[in-house]
């Protein structure tokens, strides 16, 4: 099983490389550095947000609330540097990450101490948030000119010539490698998500492990809120609505089982980079921006009816095979 | 056990419908008008006549996330139609063939490719609302025949919206099915274990499509009502009702794990919402303010759910294992 793991991923990525010479082929422009600079940062934004959702998704839970985090943290800090103009960039950093993570919390704490369970949980709370973002800005958008400078020059910066957002992204996923692959928690959610009942036994703690998944969901998306809201320079209650679901689409690209158990920090990170790669190329292709939702669905289904086998549901072949067979289907 | 833990669920739900009543009451003039109330209905019947199939689907430990999809997709549909000069009769059979047809599709993928209804239904929630946006981009469609307005907009004798009336209908017939007969049976069985269920001679397979598909024409004959009522269609009609329409079944008693679950609480839960929405609306809460009221209130129902479990495993039968 976990030979196959490399060869997914190598698979991937000789199909974005493919989709990314069709497109060259077919729109040489699409090579221009404007538009490489809006790909690496739209990556980064995904990338950022799929790498607390693997978690999640590892331990057999899924995060609704992302998109819904994403956009109250954005709007709060922008208030914030409204009435605080003097805040550095590293402030508000560090501001988002802190306030995604106690939303994240909240899930957690419903998902593993109340123990609802998390599609209904994480449902809930992106409505209640979405609305508290209503609450709190009235309504009102917050547009570039009441933003203070420094809020906005982090995140439309860039470093060597490559958004500031990519290499946040490459931080963001070199501490999620190094905690899921060398870190005994991170090994603990694995083992978590793979058998519940085995972990458990094993001694490892379930309620600290689903409070940290969904805490390190919440600050991926908290951190996202403020790079979002910076770069874009704009606050507003609709904010990356229905973003969760090409968050999701990343993942299952990416090999992420929603079932549980199996998911590599790379092949997020390539889901993230195909989602990216083929949402920009449909202009150049000149497909109607209105055939993007559809396009989506469809690359969705193929990539769930490709990694059909490892997605297949436990708990079919009860006679054969002398496994537990307890687990709950979610 | 279980069944008079769900007995418990239902009165505890009627209780708050009492509630929510009585604070309506109190904080508006206007709530208790009959007239009001008649057209209040207005507000959540398309959505509880896509709860009740939903219902089902979660029982049976399947869910659709795809119906605003699937409602709008046939909206979009009809309106082609319409301006392509169709009569009422067909644009009705269009939209409730559409949706069936979108419903199968999905159950025949779930089937073929044996993993979580979630996965494939958020596969098609993009792409049938993508279908449906390409179609309509950012126009609208609003060349509806005249008579086709009877079905959301008119009142029989007077004070019975049609609309209501065929949720009525509809909710006597799903409670027929799901509490009287062997259908209904199965279901549960699909739900409480589908590997034992399939042991047992159910056609677990078959029954999820026909699940699905039946889904899928009742998110059709919401779309015809929908429609009717709203006479316009554009790109965002409906959205987000896959998530309303999931809290009411929660909110119902359905258990999300599946088998467990009746369509007296989801009605209960239908009206708990309506009448919850309806008295805000009153009092001058903006929409998406009431969501926060709707989430809150589905996370403590649930909390509530599972706090009553946790009490009677754990405190009041002291022989049991812990």
């Amino acid at each position: 099983m976990k030979a196959m793991t490399p060869n997914r991923e190598a698979v991937l990525s000789l199909i974005i490389v493919a989709i990314v010479v069709i497109v060259i082929v077919r729109a040489p422009e699409f090579l221009i550095a404007s538009n490489i600079s809006n790909i690496l940062s739209g990556w980064g934004f995904l990338a950022i947000l799929v790498m607390g959702q693997l978690c999640v998704l590892v331990t057999r839970g899924i995060d609704l609330s992302q998109a819904s985090v994403l956009a109250f943290t954005g709007m709060f800090l922008a208030l914030l540097s409204q009435s605080m103009p003097g805040l550095p960039a590293a402030a508000f950093l560090v501001l988002a990450t802190l306030m995604g993570l106690c939303l994240g919390l909240v899930n957690g704490a419903l998902v593993s101490i109340v123990g609802i369970p998390p599609i209904i949980a994480t449902l809930g709370t992106m409505t209640i948030i979405r609305g508290l973002i209503f609450v709190l800005s009235d309504g009102a958008w917050i547009s570039s000119h009441e933003m203070s400078d420094a809020f906005k020059a982090f995140p439309a910066g860039a470093f060597i010539g490559v958004p500031q957002v990519f290499w946040v992204a490459l931080v963001v996923i070199a501490v999620f490698w190094v905690l899921l692959n060398y870190r005994r928690i991170g090994r603990d959610i694995y083992a978590f998500g793979s058998n519940p009942h085995a972990a458990r036994n094993a001694g490892v703690p379930r309620i600290r492990i689903e409070l940290l998944v969904y805490a390190l969901s919440g600050a991926a998306a908290g951190l996202c809120g403020y790079l979002w809201a910076g770069r874009f320079a704009i606050a507003y209650t609709q904010a990356a609505e229905g973003r969760e679901f090409a968050i999701i689409a990343a993942c299952v690209i990416g090999g992420i089982s929603i079932t549980g158990g199996r998911g590599s920090v790379l092949g997020a990170a390539l889901g993230a980079l195909f989602i990216a790669i083929v949402e920009s190329a449909l202009p150049y292709l000149r497909i109607s921006p209105f055939l993007q939702t559809a396009v989506i669905g469809a690359v969705i289904l193929f990539a769930v009816a490709a990694n059909a086998r490892s997605e297949r549901r436990p708990g079919r072949q009860i006679l054969p095979r002398h496994k537990q067979t307890t687990g709950e289907v979610k | 056990m279980k069944i008079r833990a769900l007995g418990l669920w239902e009165v505890a739900l009627f209780f708050l419908l009492a509630g929510v009543i009585v604070l309506n009451a109190w904080l508006s003039p206007y709530f208790l008008d009959v007239y009001n109330l008649i057209d209040s209905t207005f507000s959540f019947s398309e959505k509880a006549l896509i709860a009740l199939p939903m219902a089902l689907l979660i029982i049976a430990r399947e869910i659709d996330v795809s119906v605003a999809s699937i409602v709008a997709l046939c909206a979009v549909l009809m309106g082609v139609a319409a301006d392509a000069g169709a009569s009422v009769p067909v644009l009705a059979l269009l939209s409730l063939c559409v949706g069936t047809a979108a419903g199968a599709f999905n159950g025949l993928i779930v089937n073929a490719l044996g993993v979580h209804s979630i996965v494939v239904t958020i596969g098609t929630l993009s792409l049938y609302r993508g279908i449906a946006v390409s179609i309509v981009r950012d126009g609208s469609y609003t060349g509806f025949p005249g008579g086709f307005s009877w079905f959301g907009q008119h009142y029989l004798w007077g004070y019975v919206p049609v609309e209501f009336l065929i949720y009525v209908i509809a909710t006597l017939i799903f409670g027929v099915l799901l509490h009287t007969t062997n259908h209904g049976r199965r279901i549960y069985a699909i739900g409480t274990n589908p590997d034992a269920a399939r042991y047992s001679g159910v056609p677990v397979t078959r029954y999820r499509v026909a699940l699905f598909a039946l889904t899928g024409f009742m998110c059709g004959l919401a779309a015809v009502l929908l429609a009717s009522r709203l006479s316009s269609v554009r790109l965002d009609i409906a959205t987000g009702w896959e998530l309303q329409v999931i809290t009411m079944v929660v909110l119902g008693g359905v258990a999300i794990a599946g088998g467990a679950g009746t369509i007296l609480g989801v009605t209960l839960a239908v009206f708990l919402i309506g009448l919850l929405t309806f008295g805000l609306s009153l009092v001058n809460v903006p929409g998406i303010v009431m969501n926060i009221y709707i989430g809150c209130m589905l996370i403590a129902a649930i909390t509530l759910q599972r706090g009553a479990t946790f009490v009677r495993l754990h405190l009041l039968s002291s022989n049991k294992e812990t």
